[in-house]
């Protein structure tokens, strides 16, 4: 079931969830049937770009020009599978 | 496997200063119902509290709580499709960031209807199914209902809905609990709540009939961790056992007017949809306050919040902010005092109560003396009962 992630997957949200920012948690958070996570920072700024169009390499450059900084691939493809796992985020497969 | 990016779920504030927002909003917009479940959780004396807030009394509580931070909606009943405006409620909602929840029988759910909740922005229905009601005894054996379920179930699917089923299990259905699993999977549900009745309102009246044995509770989880092991990812199966098997309490809404604010179909504001219940509490009304001062400043609200109006042995439990000593409700009604500890709870000394009910759910059935035959929730049933209340006193 778990296909290797790399630089070219392209995760997208599933659509079960809505990502959204909440002005009274300072937060974003991700809602779903009856249900709420709140993500910090870094989760937020991936999330945000996980718009089944972006392959985690193009999001690991964005990230990196966003905050001037180095962000690891396997950062990125750390939360994603957990992100995966939680159910949030699918990899589109290309067709 | 969790990484230090993320923090999981509802975050509960129990610092002494002001709660946070109520994340959940749950409209009850009507008590009305073409159903009779035996085990329903509107209050019994729903008949004498017929009033309902207009449509503009509801577009102000929800634009209200999103102001105050509420994310969640959930818009439930009686059988909310039975309020026409509910298509206007939804919209008002979604295009104010709820994620928007209704929770239905289906009865009423048509193309047409279907159809505009979509385009309301409806992020998630919930349908739910019900037996012991007069219509079908065996709703498994019932085609109408189970037509009826299928039929709804399509619609969910073809507005690409995600699929949850809720159905209320106890003593006379938990035995098929393998073929309400089977019929979730052929309608394709994503999620299927199998939730134990829990002993509040009608199900109190009914909690002779009701009430699993400890041998049924115990086959019916093996069966369920068999499927879930069966089917791995394809439905999420949840199993809530009644809270009487437990000999710890559960803490109740998350917390009293922590998390959840309730309105009843009146207008009444509630920390949880039984509390009217409780004596010596006012709750107050969305007509003649702002949601603002209901939540933060009523004595409704704050009268159990946190852990300062606990007794003994709450009072001294290193598991106070565990549980919050449990449910008010339920502390009243089987100790008679709301500040108790839940009757639920093994330390509490009116746990025997809990005990007693538990010991007679082992009597097969055919060995009982039966007190009263299953009362169905109805109009008339709700006037009775009501009468029979104020007469002697009694909690209901
Ligand atoms: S529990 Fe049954 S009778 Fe009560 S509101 Fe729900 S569907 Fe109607
Ligand atoms: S004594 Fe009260 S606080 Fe302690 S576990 Fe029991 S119910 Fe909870």
């Amino acid at each position: 079931m778990s296909t290797e992630l790399n630089e070219s997957s392209v995760p997208a949200l599933n659509s079960l969830f809505r990502l959204q920012y909440e002005e009274a948690q300072e937060s974003w958070v991700l809602l779903y049937p009856e249900g709420m996570v709140k993500l910090n920072q870094s989760a937020a700024e991936i999330m945000q770009r996980c718009d089944g169009q972006k392959t985690i390499g193009n999001i690991v450059e964005e990230l990196e020009k966003a905050f001037e900084t180095s962000v690891l691939v396997s950062d990125v493809t750390g939360f994603v599978n957990v992100a995966i796992e939680q159910n949030w985020l699918k990899i589109k497969v290309s067709s | 496997m969790s990484s230090e990016f993320l923090q999981h779920g509802l975050p509960s504030k129990n610092d002494d200063q002001r709660p946070g927002p109520p994340l959940w909003l749950l409209a009850e917009i009507t008590y009305r119902c073409p159903l009779h479940c035996a085990f329903c959780f509107n209050p019994v004396d729903f008949a004498t509290q017929e009033q309902e807030l207009s449509t503009e009394g509801w577009l102000k509580v929800l634009r209200e709580a999103r102001a105050m931070g509420s994310v969640q909606c959930g818009f439930s009943g009686g059988e909310p499709l039975l309020r026409d405006d509910l298509e206007v409620l939804v919209a008002e909602a979604s295009s104010l960031g709820f994620y928007t929840n209704l929770l239905t029988t289906g009865v009423g759910l048509t193309e047409k209807r279907a159809l505009a909740l979509k385009e309301a922005g409806l992020a998630h229905i919930q349908l739910s199914f019900q037996d012991s009601t007069k219509e079908s005894n065996d709703f498994l054996s019932n085609t109408k209902t189970f037509d009826l379920k299928q039929r709804v179930a399509g619609l969910i699917k073809q507005h690409e809905w995600p699929m949850v089923l809720n159905c209320v299990i106890h003593r006379m259905n938990i035995d098929h609990i393998d073929k309400i699993i089977d019929m979730a999977l052929d309608l394709g549900a994503e999620y299927l709540e199998l939730a134990n009745a829990q002993y509040y309102s009608w199900a109190v009246v009914n909690r002779d009939q009701l009430l699993p044995s400890k041998e049924q509770l115990e086959s019916a989880e093996r069966i369920t961790n068999e499927y879930r092991e069966r089917i791995g990812d394809r439905m999420k199966i949840i199993f809530v056992v009644p809270d009487y098997y437990e000999s710890r309490p559960k803490k109740c809404m998350n917390g009293w007017g922590n998390v959840f604010l309730t309105i009843a179909p009146d207008g009444t504001a509630l920390p949880c949809h039984t509390a009217r219940m409780l004596p010596g509490l006012e709750f107050p009304k969305v007509d003649e306050h702002s949601l603002e001062h209901i939540w933060y400043d009523s004595e409704g609200f704050n009268r159990y919040r946190g852990t300062g109006w606990m007794k003994e042995p709450c009072k001294s439990c290193p598991e106070a902010e565990i549980d919050l000593g449990g449910c008010r409700c339920q502390a009243f009604m089987l100790a008679n005092d709301p500040a108790a500890a839940d009757p639920v709870c093994d330390k509490s000394p009116h746990r025997s109560v809990v005990d007693e009910a538990i010991a007679h759910a082992q009597i097969p059935d055919n060995e009982r003396v039966v007190e009263h035959q299953l009362v169905f929730r109805d109009p008339k049933e709700s006037r009775r009962l009501t009468q029979i209340a104020t007469e002697t006193e009694e909690p209901i």
